[in-house]
């Protein structure tokens, strides 16, 4: 632990090293009278004209300013990766915190080499360049029925909590300075006024930073989130207005100021949000025609979520609602018109960016307290500020939710109202703008700043660390992290759906009554203008899920493929198929041709697009196994999901590894039945070979009914329990061969002339004695054989030769078996497989 | 109306706000409510809620009408179902959509959610025996999905099977190879519902305002 202590350590030194060399050169080259030009002359030799072609130069100036921003990126990220190899640290300490810390350090260090602060937060950078993108973030990552459905209390907060946040703290501030608790200070009420804006916002990036961590439950979580969000709009427009008051003078500001500070608010606020829904309805349109250019796709969320908050900007809307707003649109509307990489790209490109920004921020944050030429210090104004913010702060939200309490359905407790009174975490938004203010109009300028930084400090430290325990103490209601299951997806929405009928029905007038008629709505136009046609089709929310859950079995699937060697190994080593298939050639001849080789080059099987409707791996297994050709593949999709659909019992996707022992046995079971099925009647001479893709509905059912007595009697003949373990697999067989698909099944026996073909003219027939169990096992399986035919074929074989057979079997086909997609973690045959099921009659009795 | 019998369904409408926990207002509002989709008759029947135009845009409105004559819902013991039901009965089926007192007490949040979970179970077990299975549980996610026009069929098959393996799974935990999933049982409902926030969020809220006439819906 402490050798990879060090390792860290080491590396950051290194990291610090580079930088701070890179820092000199910076601090040096603020003042241009230090370094005449030495640099380029040590790189490059002695060569000042230039009498050869120099083979390379030293060129550090041309690159300095990328290199640098480069670095710092770099140095920020090597922090955090520092930090997060530490859980026991970061238990502990949020990750802002500790950034914070760094920036300390990064900070003294640059300090004791250059005797001055070279590097700072510039508000330019800060709003221009680090916010953006964090802002987007959060916007595209919004949950916007939450935010929607809380959306009259976060506003409530937002706009109401965070102008009596400025109004209190300014008034309180200019009271004591009154009373004469500060000393002498050149302010005013105005100026008072102004800084209690800019710091009264609850800070985005400090938030989200904190709670993210702390994983408080969702109401809770987008009260605060979305307040944070609202209020920087809020915030900037109060700082602007109180900026414009402090230049007009107190004299000048009457009562048509006021209210046009008031007007000016409301259209600085919605204008900003139009201007993000505008660039977010311009996303959409170009994101429709991006079907052929994928790859730009990404690039205009960013680009026009970046626009979107520089026009607002220019416009002097609010950009971070802009911002916001754009990217609550995007994740709606324009996510399905993309293609899934697509989709991904943006997600992990957002949060690559807005976590780099995030880290920048607070390590600068932290490196900018490190010069003494912005400290001031006045004790009683800290401190007022410190508890006027913190008193305040709990005021507003009780005195709020309060008043909201009176209309929630749902109330909000007084853990949650602790929880969001102390969650009003400052950051660097206020950071921003108190460099914004201009020295000459604030003589304090410099008290406002270290203020601020300190309430930053004070927040983002103090309240951070402790917000984890205060949560764990009061037992907050935390958010279930669970992965989201399917049924209760679709027991969400069912409940959804429910709600609104029932306020149709009872005739109120309701929020999912507004919710519905907006998504009808939505349905009707917005869907249609925004989005492209087949993005409309693949936007059902259960869809998806269970799309992406199917994704996810494929993928494991193809990784547990791997694991057992390739996947074009597993496809060629099914020998077994091939006995028994090749000597059926003669029975089969008549029977149409529809498979291809059986030896299908994985890649191309890979490359096969799969429906998304029937990820079960069943059919891309069957195709791997069987064929290419389309037809033939048509054909066994249809009569494979059939029958796996129509399962009743669910014994498999359980994490343990044994289950999949039957799984396997159900593919195996499966597939050999189909392929299988005639040849059995055919060498045991029983009736009906080739008539098996004929098998009417009629026969299943005459079937079924006579079938249970025969299958007890068969189990009570092995008197061996292992013949229960796939009763389901072999009820959902039945209930397949229940259905008119039944004829596939039988078309599965098709399949054969192709092996034969191939099979007899290099191998010669297989030992008899071998082949029977199979055979039987097939047969037994089949719905469609008549139970009498099966016990007769039971007969020669005793259970002990099943036993035998089927950890072969397992090794054969475990890997072809399109169950095996659900679970990694199959096992070979390491266990004594209990033969196939025998029990038809019996599975179709417990479904039916 | 007459005096007397308005005097009279003041009486009965304070012993139903006494049972139901709806407030006079709210009563009195639903009840508007109810002769407005019952044109002023003592019962309500199916037709006349299949009827509401609002529904019509509502993929499980079938399972939502049924449940207002579920007798499980009207009343604990009885399993079945009933043609016609009352305003007292539509009340009761109404209750389940209340939103949890503030100064609930624990056992009675537990117990609150159970009965509005079961009545979220009743609807999707169609046959009353107390199990959800797969053939209840797919006819309720096709017809959930039946608006999304865009699913095929056997998507939807596929989609229901998939959420079932899912339930079993969960519920289940390690199954033995022979083992038989029969379907959802209330237990397993409860278990797999367990994040969802039922107390605090099935809920209607019930104006004390009159909104029959504002609505243009039947």
């Amino acid at each position: 632990m402490s050798g990879l202590w060090h390792g860290k350590i080491l590396m950051l030194m290194v990291v610090l090293t580079v930088s701070r060399h890179s820092l000199a050169f910076q601090a040096r080259n603020a003042n241009p009278s230090n370094q005449p030009g030495t640099n380029a002359s040590t790189g490059n030799g002695t060569e000042n004209t230039i009498t050869t072609l120099p083979i390379v130069t030293w060129k550090w100036h041309h690159t300095e300013g990328p290199y640098l921003v480069a670095l710092w990126v770099l140095v920020s990220w090597i922090c955090k990766l520092v930090f997060q190899l530490n859980p026991a640290l970061t238990n502990v300490f949020p990750e802002s915190g500790l950034l914070i810390c760094i920036g300390w350090v990064l900070g003294g260090i640059i300090y004791g080499a250059d005797k001055v602060q070279t590097f700072r937060l510039q508000p330019f950078t800060f709003f221009y360049y680090l916010l953006p993108p964090i802002v987007l973030d959060a916007g595209y990552s919004m949950p916007n029925k939450q935010f929607m459905g809380n959306l009259g209390a976060i506003l409530v907060h937002a706009v109401i909590g965070t102008v009596w946040n400025a109004a209190s703290l300014g008034l309180g501030l200019w009271g004591c300075w009154l009373g004469g608790a500060m000393g002498h200070l050149n302010t005013g009420l105005l100026q008072l006024l102004l800084f209690g804006s800019l710091i009264a916002a609850v800070d985005p990036v400090a938030v989200i930073a904190v709670f993210e961590e702390v994983h408080v439950n969702e109401v809770l979580y987008i009260i605060v989130f979305g307040e944070s969000l609202l209020n920087d709009g809020v915030t900037v427009v109060l700082f602007n207005v109180f900026d414009a008051f402090v230049s007009l003078g107190g004299p000048a500001i009457n009562a048509v100021e006021i209210i046009k500070g008031i007007i000016s608010f409301f259209v600085v606020a919605f204008g900003g949000s139009l201007v993000g829904i505008a660039f977010g309805i311009l996303i959409s349109l170009l994101t429709r025609l991006t079907k052929k250019t994928p790859t730009i796709e990404p690039g205009f969320i960013f680009v026009f979520g970046y626009l979107s908050y520089l026009t607002a900007e220019f416009l002097s809307l609010s950009a971070i609602l802009s911002c916001t707003f754009c990217g609550v649109f995007c994740q709606k509307y324009v996510n399905t018109n993309m293609s899934e990489k697509s989709v991904n790209t943006v997600r992990t490109t957002m949060k690559v960016f807005a976590n780099g920004s995030e880290t920048v921020i607070f390590v600068f944050l932290g490196i900018s307290a490190i010069d003494p030429s912005i400290w001031v210090w006045n004790t009683g104004f800290i401190l007022l500020t410190l508890l006027f913010i913190f008193v305040f702060r709990f005021m507003g939200v009780f005195v709020l939710t309060w008043i909201l309490n009176q209309y929630r359905l749902v109330p909000l407790g007084l853990i949650e109202q602790l929880v969001m009174g102390y969650g009003g975490l400052r950051g660097a938004v206020a950071y921003g703008l108190v460099f914004l203010l201009d020295e000459n109009k604030y003589k304090e300028k410099n008290l406002m700043i270290s203020t601020t930084l300190l309430v930053v400090y004070f927040t983002v430290m103090l309240q951070g660390i402790t917000m984890k325990p205060l949560v764990n103490w009061l037992k907050v209601k935390r958010a279930t992290t669970d992965e989201a299951m399917l049924a209760e997806k679709i027991m969400n929405r069912t409940f959804d759906h429910m709600l609104v009928a029932i306020e149709d029905i009872s005739g109120q007038i309701g929020h999912n009554y507004l919710w519905d008629k907006w998504h009808n709505f939505e349905e009707k136009w917005l869907f249609r203008i925004l989005m492209n046609p087949t993005a409309r089709k693949s936007r059902d929310y259960i869809f998806n899920i269970f799309h992406q859950l199917n994704l996810k079995d494929a993928m494991s699937y193809v990784q547990e493929g791997e694991r057992r060697g390739s996947l074009a190994f597993v496809r060629n080593d099914s020998k077994a198929d091939v006995d028994f298939n090749k000597q059926f050639d003669t029975d089969f001849t008549d029977m149409p041709d529809i498979m291809g080789p059986d030896h299908i080059p994985v890649p191309f099987v890979l490359r096969d697009s799969v429906p998304s409707v029937s990820l079960n791996m069943h059919e891309q297994d069957q195709k791997m196994r069987e064929s290419e050709d389309f037809n033939a593949h048509h054909l066994l999709q249809q009569h494979l999901y059939k029958g796996r659909k129509q399962r009743h019992t669910y014994s498999r996707k359980q994490p343990v590894v044994n289950r999949d022992e039957d799984e396997v046995q159900e593919i195996f079971q499966r597939t050999m039945r189909s392929r299988l099925e005639s040849f059995k009647s055919a060498k045991m001479g029983v009736a009906q070979p080739k008539k098996i893709t004929k098998h009417s509905k009629k026969d299943q059912t005459e079937k079924m009914s006579n079938g249970k007595p025969a299958d007890d009697s068969k189990i009570h003949s092995y008197g061996d329990e292992d013949f229960e373990f796939s009763e389901g697999d072999s009820a959902g067989d039945a209930a397949g061969g229940s259905f008119p698909m039944a004829a596939y099944k039988g078309g599965a026996g098709i399949v054969n002339p192709a092996y034969m073909a191939e099979m007899d003219s290099n191998e010669p027939m297989p030992p008899m004695p071998q082949i029977p169990p199979w055979l039987a096992e097939a047969g037994e399986d089949s719905s469609n054989v008549a139970p009498s035919q099966r016990a007769q074929l039971r007969l020669p074989w005793t259970p002990t030769n099943l036993r035998r057979l089927a950890p072969l079997r397992l090794s054969t086909h475990s890997n072809d078996s399109f169950l095996l997609a659900d679970s990694p973690a199959t096992q070979e045959g390491t266990e004594p497989q209990p033969p196939l099921p025998l029990q038809d009659g019996r599975g179709r009795g417990t479904h039916m | 109306m007459g005096a007397s019998q308005s005097a009279r369904t003041e009486h009965e409408f304070k012993d139903l706000a006494d049972r139901t926990g709806f407030s006079l207002e709210q009563i009195n509002n639903l009840n508007k409510r109810f002769r407005q989709l019952s044109s002023n008759k003592e019962t309500l029947s199916r037709e006349d809620l299949a009827s509401i135009p609002d529904l019509d845009n509502n993929p499980i409105r079938l399972q939502i009408i049924n449940a207002f004559f579920d007798k499980r819902n009207l009343s604990q013991s009885e399993v079945g179902i009933v043609q016609e039901i009352g305003f007292e009965e539509f009340l009761m089926v109404l209750t389940h959509f209340q939103p949890a007192a503030m100064d609930i007490t624990e056992d009675n949040r537990e117990k609150l959610r159970r009965t509005k979970l079961r009545f979220l179970f009743n609807m999707h077990d169609t046959d009353g025996n107390g199990i959800i299975t797969l053939e209840e549980y797919r006819q309720a996610v096709e017809e959930l999905l039946s608006k999304a026009g865009t699913i095929a069929p056997e998507t939807v098959k596929a989609i229901a099977d998939a959420a079932m393996l899912d339930v079993a799974s969960t519920t289940r935990g390690k199954m033995e190879p022979d083992e038989f999933y029969e379907g959802i049982t209330f237990e397993h409902f409860l278990q797999i519902l367990k994040t969802l926030d039922i107390e605090t969020t099935m809920h209607v809220r019930f104006l004390n305002l009159d909104t029959a006439n504002m609505r243009c819906g039947k």
